[in-house]
């Protein structure tokens, strides 16, 4: 970029003309820090309903989630690596809330500290910092935190034996696999169910979901083609008797399921770049989660899901390289045989 | 000429593009003016695409107003006239918008200029004849054009006769005027189909008699709806169709265009002529019926004069061949806050360091920006969020395309068919991370190793 001195002569006052490559302007209004924010906007009906559901569990564990991914941010990049800070740009706080709600509200407070390290160490920093990680950060940690603390974040540990509200049920998913009980959709739908923090209510994953397809700080093609997939399979599955107290609704409204297709399945970073690409990580994510529900030790397989699908976007983005619109580029060849 | 016999008809829109503030406030409403005869033109042998112009004049050579200054040197190449009436000063060289160094002849003005309302009045003004063009044959519109120095006025500057002269293999059925004029701020092609769309129209028939077309559509977006409507009671009874097309950039882009009208894909590496169709800017059809109809020469052009750091916004008639400079001072020069001064619009014009540059046949506009509009947002990293491919036109993937740029893997950019890209600055435009994705991919063709 030069700065071309002028002498002005009569052409008003200003000496300088300064000379870059176009396109000159640029949409403004929308940032990195911008998205982030959209996405934490989303999130907060989901953090709303964690409250309700949870209390103050849910303030403290995303509480020590989002200042521990700030801390780790910090520390990993900015002290370690000596690259100027990023805090700002929200990135670490958007990890930190995902984190800390997938959760189960009895979590120690360590598990979120070890789980935010994990996820802005093992997650981010090592892979180059922002936009450079295969995997999303905060499913890295909380998989670190899931095979660390198994007895912490287990099945069991959703459940408190004498407290009188849902904390004293096992998760429907868990209740559904193992004793056959059907439990009812509608707590399902508004959330008055046991589970980790922010999944328990779909209708807070729909609203905050669909602020951030509105506001495009996400894309609606991944969590399509995931809801779609589970839609099939496990309409397939209650069809083949395999796990029968668990219907379609049970595996669209249960789990996780909600929350990871609109909160961590639309990730950018982590997911295929073009559409097709998008939809063909959804799809594989749907796939790999009804597997794992149906068919592993596990009740729910979301986080197992994602992070399988993250390892394969760049294989999908060689896959779906787009054509252009008129066609691909001609070969040598083609120009001399004048088709 | 049945126009209406054609079913091929695009949907008035292209897929994806993007809707940056349009800006054409600065200067829309300001009606035509003439710029008075410049002291001096310095006029440049190299405006287009092609083979530069070689000089048919010596220093102290008298010329008159459309006095041949140099020679088209080949098929793809066109020729310069004068502008004015007086002597050729000098040979020199200048640097255009885009780089260039080019051979240019100078011309000092001397006696009576035509100017003004006259001017006006010879280039664009009085009635039009759009039946009876038959009698003209297809060869000696070419001819004419060819002789009348045409190029392409959108910008890309390609010579017109070109484009006109048929070609048997390539048989066109639509000839397809451009007065999409996407690019934000500008307004010359506006106000020139506002206020002169006669001969826009009889150049557009001239243009398909040229060509062989037997379909003339005229393609205005909507946000013109004065141009729409002074071209269509122009076109009236004529068989020229006027349509017109979402407001969205790159609509003035001709695959853009060609798939928008007439709902054509024009092949990649391919022309518009490859389907059938032959696009020419409003200005270059109004030239062609001058240069037609009247004889006269391309010797000026409509520029648009705007943008926040002009003094008073413009649309002017002017010599090609005069000073950036000269058409600002006109315009009461730049205002303290101007710091870039653009050929052509915001997204696909050209910094101009030096005001001394010439105005070309390809001069669009004159855009001024302040440090409100111009990029200045600090790079950060890319979160692959796919805005940059949902906003190009072709459908590419620019960021991978940019990364393949700044690392120079060829392979990479190849694979991403690299190649395809128009330049149109979209990707750019909405980047959120503010990396200047068009900039990288335009180094990337330019370094692209043949294959």
């Amino acid at each position: 970029m030069t700065m071309v001195a002028h002498p002005p002569d009569r052409v008003g006052p200003s000496a300088i003309v300064h000379v870059a490559p176009g396109p000159h302007l640029q949409d403004a209004a929308f940032t990195t820090r911008r998205m982030m924010a959209d996405v934490l906007v989303g999130l907060a009906p989901v953090m709303a309903a964690a409250v309700a559901v949870f209390g103050w569990f849910a303030v403290m564990q995303v509480g020590i989630c989002g200042l521990a991914c700030l801390a780790a941010e910090y520390l990993f990049h900015t002290v370690m690596r000596r690259k100027p800070a990023t805090l700002g740009d929200l990135s670490a706080v958007v990890t930190g809330a995902i984190l800390g709600l997938s959760l189960p509200w009895s979590a120690p407070w360590y598990v979120g500290v070890i789980g935010s390290f994990a996820a802005i160490g093992f997650g981010k920093v090592v892979f180059g910092g922002l936009g450079m990680n295969l995997f999303n950060p905060a499913m890295v940690g909380r998989a670190f935190v899931m095979i660390s603390f198994s007895v912490a974040l287990g099945a069991g540990a959703f459940v408190l034996p004498d407290a009188p509200s849902v904390l004293s049920q096992a998760t429907p998913l868990t209740v559904g696999k193992m004793t056959g009980e059907v439990t009812p959709l509608w707590p399902l739908f508004v959330g008055n169910v046991n589970g980790s923090l922010g999944e328990t209510s779909a209708i807070a994953c729909l609203l905050g979901g669909l602020w951030i397809l509105v506001r495009r700080a996400g894309t609606w093609d991944a969590p399509l083609a995931i809801v779609g997939t589970v839609a099939v399979l496990s309409a397939g599955a209650q069809l083949a008797g395999i796990h029968p107290s668990l219907t379609v609704g049970h595996h669209l409204l249960g789990g996780s399921l909600l929350f990871g297709a609109l909160f961590i399945a639309t990730d950018p970073v982590t997911s295929p770049l073009t559409r097709s690409g998008r939809a063909v990580f959804g799809i594989l994510i749907g796939l790999f989660v009804m597997v794992i529900r149906l068919f592993s030790g596990y009740p729910e397989g979301v986080m197992f899901a994602v992070l399988l699908a993250n390892a394969m976007v760049p294989l999908i983005n060689r896959w779906t390289v787009p054509t252009p619109l008129g066609g691909p580029v001609p070969g040598p060849v083609q120009k001399g045989g004048g088709a | 000429m049945s126009a209406q016999a054609f079913g091929a008809r695009g949907t008035g829109s292209f897929p994806r593009g993007i809707h940056p503030a349009q800006a054409k406030h600065h200067s829309a409403a300001a009606a035509l003016e003439v710029l008075p005869p410049p002291a001096r033109v310095e006029i440049p042998l190299l405006q287009h695409l092609g083979a530069p112009a070689t000089a048919a004049v010596k220093p102290r050579d008298p010329v008159a107003w459309g006095t041949v200054l140099g020679v088209a040197s080949g098929f793809v190449s066109a020729s310069v006239h004068s502008p004015l009436g007086g002597k050729v000063v000098r040979l020199g060289v200048t640097t255009l918008p885009n780089g260039r160094h080019v051979p240019t002849v100078a011309v000092a003005a001397e006696g009576e200029q035509v100017a003004g309302q006259a001017l006006w009045e010879a280039l664009y003004g009085g009635p039009w004849p759009t039946a009876g063009l038959d009698e003209l044959t297809p060869e000696a519109i070419g001819a004419v054009v060819r002789e009348a120095g045409l190029v392409g006025q959108g910008g890309a500057a390609f010579p017109t006769h070109v484009k006109l002269t048929p070609n048997p293999a390539k048989p066109v059925d639509t000839v397809l005027v451009n007065g999409c004029e996407c690019e934000p701020f500008l307004t010359a092609d506006d106000r020139l189909m506002r206020e002169a769309p006669a001969p826009i129209v009889a150049g557009a028939l001239l243009a398909a008699r040229a060509a062989g077309a037997r379909q003339v559509v005229i393609g205005v977006e909507d946000n013109k709806p004065e141009a729409v409507a002074a071209l269509r009671a122009a076109a009236e009874g004529t068989g020229v169709v006027v349509q017109s097309v979402r407001t969205k950039y790159p609509q003035g882009g001709e695959r853009q265009l060609v798939l928008s009208v007439v709902g054509r894909i024009v092949p990649t590496g391919g022309l518009p002529l490859d389907v059938g169709v032959v696009v020419v800017n409003v200005g270059t059809a109004a030239a062609i019926a001058a240069a037609v109809l009247r004889g006269r020469p391309l010797t000026h052009r409509v520029v648009a004069v705007t943008g926040p750091g002009v003094v008073r916004p413009a649309n002017l008639l002017v010599p090609i061949g005069v000073s950036y400079r000269e058409v600002l001072d006109f315009c009461g020069g730049l205002r303290p806050e101007a710091v870039r001064v653009l050929s052509g619009g915001p997204m696909m014009g050209l910094a101009v360091g030096d005001l001394a540059t010439p105005v070309t046949k390809g001069t669009s506009g004159i855009t001024v920006l302040t440090a409100r509009e111009v990029r200045k947002a600090a790079e950060t990293a890319c979160v692959r969020c796919g805005r940059c491919g949902e906003a190009c036109p072709l459908g590419l993937v620019p960021t991978r395309l940019a990364l393949a740029s700044r690392h120079r893997d060829w392979a990479l950019a190849r694979r991403y068919h690299i190649q395809a890209c128009i330049e149109c600055g979209c990707c750019a435009y909405v980047c959120p991370a503010a990396i200047p994705l068009t900039q990288l991919i335009r180094m990337g063709k330019a370094m692209l190793p043949k294959e």
